[in-house]
């Protein structure tokens, strides 16, 4: 085949799922001329999985996607069919919004915005070959031979590379869902230095709703009261009728049948050679596991309005197709159920992300970024995390500005690309909260607080949004003075308000901020003896009273995060050769060479480099200081 | 998380070990004004000039007891060691002042300062020239206590495995509370406030004894208080002069003890035993009659352990019995001394008192049984079957301020807890607390906790 020249623009996207969307459109609204590639268009925005966006940890993502100009959550407020919030008596930190989407309209309604950006190509094809010169990258070749210049490429390539799906003794070379795997690329990464790994993960069967007996389940729905997931949206602008979910069980039948038929597993027998997650096992997974366990739950949700298929949430499976129909007819509910697709595993390469910088570029090709699933994580919205921070800095490197690296204190996002950097992971990377020290600083209430100013700086916020934004920062700060300097004496009606909410009546006059801070008395109850309180919108006061009943948490992660950013602020040079360092222990040194950490503070989070290694570190500055100055 | 910080309050007796007429603690970083203000009676500290010194009492906040009498110096940054404020604290001489001060400091909030720490942070302000940085990544490589030695790197195992299950407990608690976070729509049963309470509590205590021996630092200074028992001529002093002879027996006297009353420090097989009143066995023959049987209640009372002499060549006196009264449910070994000679004893009257891993035959005067001594000594402390002041010892001030930290923590989390904060901020607290202990175990916290959550509840898609 002879090679052509097709185009040339400044960032190339290959991969227009999750991450590669959030990449393409950074990229070409911050005014960059992108082509974004997709093996096949209809696949844009392509859910393969579950049909929900957010969750624990994950909506804290989207809300920082959103406060940084990304499309995410303004994706999923167009197509929603049922939202929650999660979590919300276990502490404002994790309060966690989780939403059911209509697939087919979610990546339809995608596409369409994508379609309106003016600077933005989307072109169907396969990219088989990264073009680099002089160690860095130049563009891509596709199968047809066409060959794309550009200054800068995202590589969000998702679970399509070397891609084959597996169920009992049957396996199919294919990406999700039927569609081609890119079995070529791998190849090419591979010549330009990069490592691919193995990893995989699964989905449950998809079942159709009118052979499925909903009396036999429990109805889950929606909130009454919904948040958006975008800044920009309000919940009435967006309110909607939501469609419930169903939970069900299975049962020691279902079990039996899964342990009869173990050896018919690719995982069991062995065929899968790649690393599964964790916290997304198969339900063979979970019997073998947890074999003492009756019961597990099984969720039933919709894929979308317009369609019958249902997500059987809890049934991923890779055993033969007999042995899933008849599993599945175990459970109360779908004795009869049709299958409309078969539950598989997939298996696909990837990358251990310690090859990449913070800024989530190779160090070994400049101009070449990572992004998603191709980095081994796992999620729609890690991917899209990780693909808006990709596209923002492919953008910097073409302009020849400091990459944008969020730290752990400034995002869920910080923390999700910090710890695949740093400590590389052994299994698809799934982002929880637990994984963020600094969470309550992290809400998914402040993300706007915490990211938005950087979103108007990059140029991903319009000035418009930005001034809504101060205005809701001015409101809030000034409620916040209103609460700490209003004073309640202890008459009548109070200390009856107090005694009514089982909280100690009053001695003397009290701020009301100190009754604020009572654990048992939220702002809403207070209403009752704050009598001149402003007319303000939910998130204002939402957002002042949060601020003030955990004001004394909240100092405390801020003095922790003060310690935090001493460190993070000596800088390491890019270019220390660490075998040189004397005092470093054979390990650090080694671990320090291959990750090249970016500060002290870097250095101190990856496996096996000690306080005492630091403390030579932080002399070895000094010292090149010293050098430096004299 | 690892505790690396560059200005934090750290504190350290900065005279050295012994009697001197005075002893200084010095206590360096952000804050320490304030914080040896708090401290401080006699003047506002705060509003001291530069490199005054300042006449009062230090006393500890939480009784308002005077702990000494003090001159303490204040220094400001950044005419000062380490470039930052710097206080020193000029006490009366003698471990016990010193100690004492040190202490209130750090409860106060001050930690302990690692080997080579002022002069690391004197570097690291610019303060010394660069040709003492080597010098400076020399004292933080070098191991952190002289003394350390294979009885040290033992006890540092069990310290190890101490705290380890101190976490295990914790992460337990914590897997759960996050489970339920991180998997809101699981059937995760949550632990009750109750639970929770009770488990921080009893954390808590544990974490408070291992800081009781840490203060104590006994490792160093004082091993494992031992009196020697017997009637006379049993041959007590034998035995002493045999375990002081070997080129085992390391320190000399204790300071701060009197003549009198003098101590033998020594290192049996790795094991650091402090001997009680070895003057008394030397001087005298018969150390029973001569201190009592008052005198030796008290001492056995006080001691960690008692080693009993009996004497195989001779049956079972009075004398005898009044001792084995004194050691019955003590911590004890009886050595039947004197096996070269033909045997008249019977043991079963010692049999009842002490079990018979316990009763060791040996010849003080040609050595013999000694080794079995020595083995069973060894079984005994690190079995833990020894209680040194109930507990391991800490002798590492990395871990020392470890524990400090993970003790605020369970405070807090306690408190917490009493007040029905929601989970999440239990979660936090018992996490830092969590992380701290993992700094003296070295172990990475987050794959641990993911382990335990994924092993201990099934969740996912």
């Amino acid at each position: 085949m002879t090679a052509y020249l097709a185009d040339e623009c400044d960032v190339i996207v290959v991969g227009a799922g999750h991450a590669g969307c959030e990449a393409a459109m950074a990229a070409a609204r911050l005014g960059f001329k992108t082509i974004v590639f997709a093996i096949n268009l209809d696949s844009i925005a392509m859910m393969p999985c579950n049909p929900s966006i957010g969750g624990s940890s994950k909506g804290h993502l989207v809300r920082e996607i959103d406060a940084l100009g990304g499309e995410m959550g303004k994706n999923i407020d167009k197509t929603y069919i049922q939202t929650k919030m999660l979590n919300t008596g276990k502490g404002p930190a994790v309060y966690s919004l989780r939403a059911q989407a209509d697939k087919n309209r979610y990546k339809d309604t995608m596409k369409q915005t994508m379609e309106q950006i003016p600077n933005l190509i989307i072109r169907q094809g396969e990219v088989t070959k990264l073009l680099t010169e002089g160690g860095a990258v130049s563009g891509v070749e596709t199968s047809s031979g066409a060959m794309y210049k550009a200054k800068s490429v995202v590589l969000a390539a998702g679970t399509y590379l070397k891609a084959r799906c597996l169920y009992g003794e049957t396996i199919i070379e294919s990406g999700p869902n039927g569609l081609k795997a890119a079995t070529e690329l791998s190849q090419s990464l591979m010549e330009n230095g990069i490592n691919l790994y193995r990893f995989k993960t699964g989905t449950p069967a998809r079942i159709d709703s009118k052979t499925v007996d909903y009396s036999k389940m429990q109805i889950q729905h929606g909130d009454k009261d919904i948040v958006p997931f975008s800044f920009e949206n309000k919940a009435e602008d967006i309110a909607r009728e939501q469609v419930p979910c169903y939970l069900t069980y299975t049962n020691e039948k279902t079990h039996e049948i899964i342990k009869a038929n173990l050896h018919r597993s690719p995982l069991y027998a062995g065929v899968i050679e790649g690393t599964g997650p964790r916290y997304c096992p198969s339900i063979e997974d979970k019997v073998v596991r947890f074999a003492d366990k009756l019961q597990h739950q099984i969720f039933i949700e919709p894929e979308g309005e317009n369609t019958n298929e249902l997500y059987v949430q809890g049934m991923s499976s890779s055993l033969p197709e007999e042995v899933q129909v008849a599993l599945y007819r175990t459970v109360p509910g779908l004795e009869n159920c049709q299958f409309m697709r078969t539950a598989y595993a997939i298996e696909y390469d990837c990358i251990d992300a310690t090859q990449l910088k913070l800024s989530l570029e190779f160090k070994a090709v400049r101009g070449l970024f990572g992004a998603g699933q191709f980095n081994g994580t796992s999620g729609y919205e890690e991917a899209a995390a990780q693909g808006l921070i990709a596209g923002i800095n492919a953008v910097m490197y073409i302009k020849g500005e400091e990459p944008v690296i969020l730290d752990r204190s400034d995002a869920y996002i910080g923390v999700l690309i910090d710890d695949i950097v740093t400590k590389g992971s052994k299994e698809p990377y799934r982002m929880m909260t637990s994984r963020a020290e600094y969470r309550l600083l992290l809400r998914q209430d402040n993300a706007d607080q915490r990211l938005t100013p950087l979103g108007y700086k990059i140029g991903l916020i319009s000035e418009e949004r930005y001034q809504k934004f101060v205005e809701k920062e001015r409101l809030v700060a000034e409620e916040k003075a209103r609460i700490n300097n209003t004073v309640v004496t202890p008459k009548e009606e109070v200390q009856q308000f107090l005694n009514e909410n089982r909280s100690t009546p009053l001695k003397s006059g009290a701020k009301l901020c100190d009754l604020l801070k009572r654990p048992e008395l939220s702002y809403e109850q207070l209403a009752v003896i704050d009598t001149k309180r402003p007319q303000l919108e939910r998130e204002v006061w939402e957002q002042a009273a949060l601020q003030i009943k955990y004001e004394g948490y909240i100092k405390q992660q801020l003095n922790q995060v003060e310690q935090f950013k001493k460190l993070e602020k000596r800088l390491l040079p890019e270019n220390i050769d660490y075998s040189e360092v004397r005092g470093l222990r054979i390990e650090a040194m080694q671990k320090l060479n291959n990750i090249k950490p970016l500060s002290i503070g870097h250095a101190s989070r990856i496996a096996g480099v000690s306080p005492a290694d630091i403390s030579v570190l932080l002399i070895h500055l000094e010292q090149l200081k010293g050098r430096h100055n004299g | 998380m690892k505790a690396t910080s560059l200005d934090d309050i750290i504190a350290a007796i900065s005279t050295p070990a012994g009697n001197g007429g005075i002893g200084i603690v010095r206590v360096s970083g952000n804050g320490c004004i304030d914080l040896a203000n708090e401290l401080f009676t006699g003047a506002d500290l705060t509003k001291k000039e530069s490199h005054t010194i300042s006449f009062g009492y230090i006393k500890n906040p939480a009784n308002n007891n005077v702990v000494d009498e003090v001159l303490v110096s204040i220094m400001r940054a950044p005419k000062t060691y380490t470039r930052d404020d710097v206080v020193e604290i000029n006490c009366h001489g003698g471990t016990q002042a010193c100690q004492k001060v040190l202490e209130v400091c750090v409860n106060a909030g001050a930690r302990l300062a690692e080997q080579g720490e002022f002069t690391k942070r004197a570097f690291l302000n610019g303060r010394i020239d660069l040709t003492q940085a080597e010098a400076v990544i020399d004292i933080i490589n070098a191991k952190t206590d002289l003394g350390r030695q294979s009885a040290v790197n033992q006890l540092e195992g069990s310290i190890t495995k101490t705290v380890r299950d101190l976490r295990d407990t914790l992460l337990t608690a914590i897997a759960t509370i996050e489970a339920s976070i991180d998997y809101p729509e699981h059937d995760i049963e949550e632990e009750t406030y109750d639970i929770l309470r009770a488990r921080a509590t009893e954390i808590l205590e544990k974490t408070q004894k291992l800081i009781d021996s840490a203060d104590k630092g006994k490792i160093i200074r004082e091993g494992i208080s031992t009196v020697i028992l017997g009637k006379p001529n049993v041959g007590k002093s034998s035995l002493l002069n045999y375990l002081l002879d070997e080129e085992r027996a390391i320190v000399t006297d204790i300071p701060g003890t009197t003549r009198d009353t003098v101590e033998e420090f020594i290192n049996i097989g790795g094991v650091p035993v402090k001997i009680v009143d070895t003057a008394g066995i030397r001087e005298t023959h018969d150390t029973v009659e001569k201190i009592g049987v008052e005198k030796s209640k008290e001492y056995a009372n006080k001691a960690d352990l008692i080693l009993m002499m009996a004497d195989t060549s001779r049956s079972i006196t009075d004398e005898d019995r009044q001792i084995l009264d004194i050691i019955r449910n003590k911590k004890a070994i009886v050595i039947l001394n004197k096996i070269d000679l033909p045997k008249e004893i019977d043991i079963n009257e010692i049999c009842d008192i002490v079990s018979k891993e316990n009763i060791i035959s040996v010849s003080a005067k040609d050595g013999t049984g000694m080794e079995e001594l020595t083995k069973r000594l060894k079984e005994m402390f690190f079995g833990g079957e020894i209680e040194l002041n109930n507990d391991i010892l800490i002798s590492n001030v990395r871990h020392q301020n470890s524990l400090f930290a993970a003790k605020n923590s369970l405070i807090k989390a306690i408190e917490t807890i009493n007040m029905c904060m929601p989970v999440d901020f239990v979660s936090m607290d018992l996490t830092e607390a969590y992380n701290h202990f993992g700094e003296i175990t070295g172990d990475s916290v987050d794959d641990e906790l993911l382990d335990r959550i994924f092993s201990q509840f099934c969740l996912g898609k």
